[in-house]
């Protein structure tokens, strides 16, 4: 797929001398949903402030459908919509005023209809005459999404949308992102609920101390990097592992009641069956068993710790 | 030009204007005919004439600058300082519009909403005074200069200042000396030497004094002096945000 937002060698040196980033390439492909992974600190939000204008680079370019940012960000700004992590709004402007408001920043002329429409797909619209100081967080967090949706952008930044966002609220967010995804809109967010980006993403960016540390599909990533732990629940406790065992890689756990395997789920063969019937063979009984395969954090936490 | 952004951020800035209209309004309509009572009535029955000027007609201009400067001053730095110190600028400055659209809807709104407010004042003075205005042209070119002036450099002080105590240092603590020394209710005539010679040092002197001679045809200095002084100081803040765009001070670093 062509890529509709180019990031080269970007870098970016703050006034205090800090260096948030060292050259960032990034190529974000058209109507896919990117995961912008990294702690805190990382250079996530400066990255996404250079890309929507409101920070000035220091080296590097990034092109948003072909245009400059800085040069021609005109073309550019009117392709993006943002929401930013903070919730900044206006406390005494209403709903459908800021939100229209925002439309018109962009260059877009007044449209009731698809400012309505937006307001109705994020179950604001009972809310339009609220004054926003009247909303609860996750209602702010929601209308910060509708102000970036005004102009219908074809590039969304979702920065940490769902920080402090109750759960149903999280999933019904999730559901617009999806129809938004579905109508060809591409979306970059950053999060730090590993498992939301597990979930909605199509491939995953890993940025630390300014760098970008990986970017991949989610599933290639997941299978590279998955390991699988089998947990055998036993009967009786074992003191040590048995002589017949010690030809795979076990670890006996919790005083001896449950011996953990790690195997590699891209082997050709995981020696699953080989274990089980060794099991057998020495003649440890077998409660329960159980696997679970390395979330996203898991992995997260290991890419970011190795680039340490 | 992204007109409708412009219009947007007019619209909003004078939105904020019509809803706090009570304190826009009826605030600058008391505290002039305040002046007038306790400047008019109690000063001028002893002062009676300025240069053949009742006392009441010769300090409206100088009320009328008074406010107006404090009033451009203020909500132009307000009007931009307000979204820094929220986080909303963020829509702004990631919006498809240039510094120059940018200064035009928050000045444009700032330099209005000090004309309605300058004209209320003008109003309110002509119950309580004969006013003439022999150069309505003239009036007219110091009245818009000057909002539109003051407006820009509020937006400087707006775009400058890191928290409410700098916003406030310059409105607060420079303007109003400069105003009040700078024969808003007095001719500089009327002062020793010495500090007849300092007034001329004063900025708002040449403002206040261009713009009562459009009135009634008496200045403290030449009306020429008064124009090149504000179109000197304007000069001045066009460059200072020229400076400021180009290298994104204290917006987008």
């Amino acid at each position: 797929m062509a890529s509709i937002v180019s990031v080269s060698n970007l870098s970016k040196t703050y006034a205090s001398g800090f260096e948030a980033l060292k050259g960032v390439n990034l190529e974000i492909e058209e109507g896919e949903i990117l995961a912008l992974l990294g702690p805190n600190g990382a250079g996530k939000t400066t990255l996404i402030s250079i890309i929507c204008g409101i920070v000035n680079p220091s080296g590097g370019e990034v092109t948003v459908n072909g245009h400059d940012v800085v040069r021609d960000f005109r073309q550019t700004r009117a392709m993006i919509g943002l929401v930013p992590q903070e919730l900044t709004t206006d406390a005494f402007e209403t709903v459908w005023n800021t939100v229209s408001f925002s439309r018109g920043l962009h260059g877009r002329k007044p449209d009731p209809a698809h400012i309505e429409k937006v307001l109705k797909d994020l179950s604001l619209w009972n809310k339009k005459d609220n004054m926003l100081r009247e909303l609860s967080g996750g209602m702010k967090r929601r209308v910060l999404i509708a102000k970036a949706l005004s102009h219908e952008p074809r590039v969304l930044f979702l920065d940490e949308p769902t920080a402090g966002v109750d759960v149903s609220l999280r999933k019904s967010m999730w559901e617009v992102v999806e129809r938004l995804r579905a109508s060809g809109v591409t979306i970059i967010l950053t999060t730090h609920y590993i498992e939301e980006a597990e979930e909605i993403a199509d491939r995953i960016a890993v940025i630390n101390g300014g760098e970008i540390l990986l970017v991949e599909e989610k599933n290639a990533l997941m299978t590279k990097l998955g390991r699988k732990q089998l947990r055998v629940d036993l009967a009786q406790p074992l003191e040590r592992i048995p002589e017949s065992l010690s030809s795979y890689n076990l670890t006996l756990e919790d005083n001896g009641q449950s011996l953990i395997y790690e195997y590699d789920t891209s082997a050709e063969r995981t020696g699953i069956t080989a274990l089980l019937a060794t099991l057998a063979e020495t003649g440890v009984r077998l409660r329960d068993l159980s696997t679970r395969q390395s979330s996203l954090e898991d992995i997260f936490v290991e890419i970011v710790e190795a680039g340490r | 030009m992204n007109i409708e952004a412009v219009k947007s951020i007019y619209f909003f800035e004078m939105a904020r204007t019509r809803r706090t209209l009570l304190q826009s309004v009826v605030s600058p309509v008391i505290s002039t005919s305040l002046y007038f009572i306790v400047f008019g009535a109690a000063i001028g029955e002893r002062i009676q004439q300025i240069d053949g000027v009742s006392y009441g007609a010769f300090i409206t201009p100088g009320l009328m600058m008074l406010t107006l400067l404090t009033q451009c001053i203020g909500n132009g730095s307000f009007g931009i300082y307000f979204p820094k110190f929220t986080g909303t600028i963020y829509e702004v400055l990631s919006s498809p519009i240039s510094m120059l659209e940018i200064v035009l809807g928050y000045v444009g709104a700032a330099a209005t909403k000090g004309l309605m407010i300058g004209t209320i004042i003008l109003i309110t003075a002509s119950l309580f005074v004969d006013l003439s205005i022999a150069h309505p042209f003239v009036m007219i070119f110091f009245f818009v200069l000057t909002a539109v002036t003051f407006s820009l450099f509020g937006f400087i002080i707006g775009i400058w200042a890191k928290d409410f105590e700098q916003l406030n240092l310059i409105p607060m603590l420079v303007v109003p000396p400069l105003v009040f020394l700078g024969g808003s209710f007095y001719s500089v005539d009327m002062l020793p030497p010495f500090w007849r010679a300092v007034s001329h040092f004063n900025p708002v002197l040449y403002l206040i004094s261009g713009f009562r001679w459009s009135f009634f045809e008496i200045s403290d200095v030449n009306p020429l002096a008064s124009a090149v002084i504000i179109l000197a100081f304007l000069a001045v803040c066009m460059s200072v945000l020229t400076w400021i765009f180009r290298t994104g001070y204290r917006l987008r670093n």
